[in-house]
């Protein structure tokens, strides 16, 4: 019988703790069959976060490392310059990323750091219980901000990529979700693209993924995917923001 | 090959860390320990190693952290305010059995301080460098040379430990010329095999995982009751001290780092005047020399500690001789040194029956 849909050898072989419909599975699928594809994960050091993948070190079949909260693209910068031939890569959600390690990410791209990050943006602190988040939308409802993100106090959203493709050290910046088949098969796109420009030592590589949390934004997991196509893919636009290989935008993005 | 060069503390420390076998260098300027980076960046580059210039002591430590984790052998180096950043990195690495130096030539707090020579962070060095139950090897040398040897130590310890090491220097040390010799290998010292750590498995064994976080509390405190044992055992194994002249000493003066040498001063030239005065000068501070000043407290009749702080040492100086004999302390803070003179006016108060 023909084998047509098997666990990627760089996942191990354990039930994960995410919520039943959350994304974060399908990212790490995919991380992981980029791995396999490209025959890297025996040189790969993957850096988990802190947030929901905290626990990504038991998930991924590579070498890995629990960084603390924000600092995955330094402890990224450590095992890179240790280890020159390694393939490293940091998996981050957006209150890692974006608020407590806004320097060390901006800092890693600025200097061209040659890792890949996947950043998982679900627009909400997960694993505190569902807090505002620097990515949280204009007026969306968290737990800590109630009655809405009201600007006038909290302030905008950050758009990681718009942001960090101005930099002349990032390599490749790309925003994709994973919502619908087409979209995730375009995230897989995206992220073996990555691993393979930083195995050509070409640079900072960074994909964002628009990713559900259907349990601190309190709907069902079809709705959160719904959801996300109605606010999060019109405020954060998906698609190819930096490419120094220049493929055309068209073939990655379902904008 | 050895040879005997004039040199600054600071960059013969940095020096000694290359010999050491340490080529992965991640700093952030701050005086008066900034001569240890410009040093790096100037070496380290021509030997295959690595310079980098972090944004922050954060991101600095982390990146010592990786490289740790990675299996290298590395340091970070820094004064009194970045070592209050550096912290978080600490904790993490105590907590995940990541060996790494960590240089602290410290200089006057809190705050911003000043940047004049202090021995204020001896409480946090030696207490608490990081939240959580935890330890890092402290070592206070006092003279250039002594940097310079302890360097090597402090890696090797920690590498053999899975501990965190710290060197904590003061701007003295730093900024002080002196003569040195610093060991050279030949082909480069040749450095443990780390099978745990993480810098890819090559398909030839199980993932590595370097990792902080236990969920459940047995877990936790099973771990942490093993890194204990690694504790004592260090503290059998690897508590230095100097003792000079205590073994008739009426005064024993208790002093580390810089201050120890003014003290010694100070104990010479009470003996010219006759008092039996004594120093006992902990080499390293975190394990902390117990035994040996609670030998001493059965002959000597009273102890004088002297730092160059508000007398942070003094607790640790009571406690190892169950406070069986009177501890006195003097000292300056903010950036001030004391001199010999005014070491050896206490000693002779105190030797005259004076607290
Ligand atoms: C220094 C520090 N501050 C705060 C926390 C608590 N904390 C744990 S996870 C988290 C938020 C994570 O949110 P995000 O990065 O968006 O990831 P998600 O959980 O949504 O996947 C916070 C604030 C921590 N562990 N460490
Ligand atoms: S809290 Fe949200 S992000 Fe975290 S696992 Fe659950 S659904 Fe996913």
């Amino acid at each position: 019988m023909a084998v047509v849909f098997k666990r990627p050898h760089a996942l191990t072989n354990v039930p994960t703790h995410y919520c039943p419909g959350c994304t974060h599975g399908i990212i790490h699928r995919l991380v992981a069959e980029a791995l396999d594809e490209l025959d890297l994960e025996g040189r790969t050091v993957g850096i988990a976060p802190v947030g929901c993948a905290v626990m990504a070190y038991d998930y991924f079949n590579c070498d890995m490392i629990e960084a603390p909260h924000g600092r995955a693209p330094a402890i990224a910068t450590g095992v890179k310059r240790s280890v020159p031939d390694s393939i490293v890569f940091t998996y981050q959600g957006d209150g890692d990323l974006a608020a407590i390690g806004t320097a060390e990410t901006v800092h890693a791209a600025a200097r061209g750091e040659n890792i890949t990050i996947i950043f998982v943006n679900n627009a909400i602190y997960g694993m505190t219980g569902g807090q505002m988040a620097p990515t949280t939308l204009p007026n969306q409802v968290t737990q800590t901000s109630p009655f809405g993100r009201d600007i006038s106090q909290a302030g905008f959203p950050i758009k990681v990529c718009e942001m960090l493709s101005t930099l002349e050290g990032s390599s490749y910046i790309a925003r994709v979700s994973v919502d619908c088949v087409r979209n995730v098969n375009i995230a897989k796109k995206a992220i073996k693209k990555a691993f393979e420009i930083q195995s050509q030592g070409r640079g900072f590589t960074l994909i964002e993924v628009l990713s559900t949390c259907p349990t601190n934004w309190g709907v069902s997991p079809k709705d959160a995917l719904q959801w996300l196509r109605d606010n999060l893919i019109p405020y954060y636009p998906l698609g190819v923001y930096k490419d120094v290989t220049e493929v055309k935008k068209e073939e990655l993005c379902d904008g | 090959m050895e040879e005997r060069i004039l040199m600054k503390g600071n960059e013969a420390l940095a020096e000694a860390a290359i010999q050491a076998g340490c080529i992965r260098f991640f700093g952030y300027p701050i005086t008066p320990q900034t001569e240890v980076a410009a040093y790096m960046s100037k070496r380290l580059p021509k030997i295959g190693g690595t310079y980098l210039q972090a944004e922050s002591e954060v991101a600095a430590v982390n990146m010592l952290q990786g490289a740790g984790a990675a299996g290298a052998r590395a340091m970070t180096s820094s004064s009194s305010p970045g070592i209050s950043l550096k912290t978080e990195g600490i904790s993490y690495m105590a907590g995940a059995d990541i060996p790494g130096l960590i240089i602290n030539v410290q200089r006057g707090g809190p705050g911003l301080g000043g940047i004049q020579p202090s021995q204020a962070d001896y409480w946090q060095a030696t207490k608490a460098p990081g939240h959580g139950d935890l330890h890092i090897i402290v070592f206070a040398p006092s003279s250039v040379q002594e940097m310079v040897d302890l360097v090597e130590n402090a890696f090797d310890l920690s590498d053999e430990y899975r501990i965190p090491a710290m060197i904590l220097a003061d701007g003295l040390l730093g900024q002080m010329m002196e003569p040195v010799t610093i060991k050279k290998s030949e082909g480069g010292k040749k450095l443990p095999e780390k099978k745990w750590a993480a810098k890819g498995h090559g398909h030839k064994r199980a993932h590595n995982i370097i990792n902080s976080l236990y969920l459940k509390a047995a877990d936790l405190e099973r771990v942490i009751n093993e890194r204990f044992e690694r504790y004592k055992e260090l503290e059998v194994k690897h508590t230095r001290c100097e003792r000079y002249m205590t073994d008739d000493a009426d005064v024993v003066v208790v002093a580390y780092g810089a201050t120890g040498r003014i003290a010694k001063a100070a104990v010479k030239a009470a003996r010219e005047q006759g008092v039996k005065a004594g120093l006992f000068r902990p080499i390293t501070l975190w394990p902390f020399p117990k035994q040996d000043l609670k030998d001493i407290a059965k002959s000597a009749k009273a102890f004088l500690t002297v730092e160059m702080s508000m007398g942070q040492m003094v607790d640790d100086v009571k406690l190892a001789i169950d406070c069986k004999r009177p501890v006195d302390f003097f000292g300056h803070t903010g950036g001030i040194v004391p001199t010999p003179q005014e070491v050896l006016d206490k000693i002779l108060k105190l030797a005259g029956g004076e607290r």
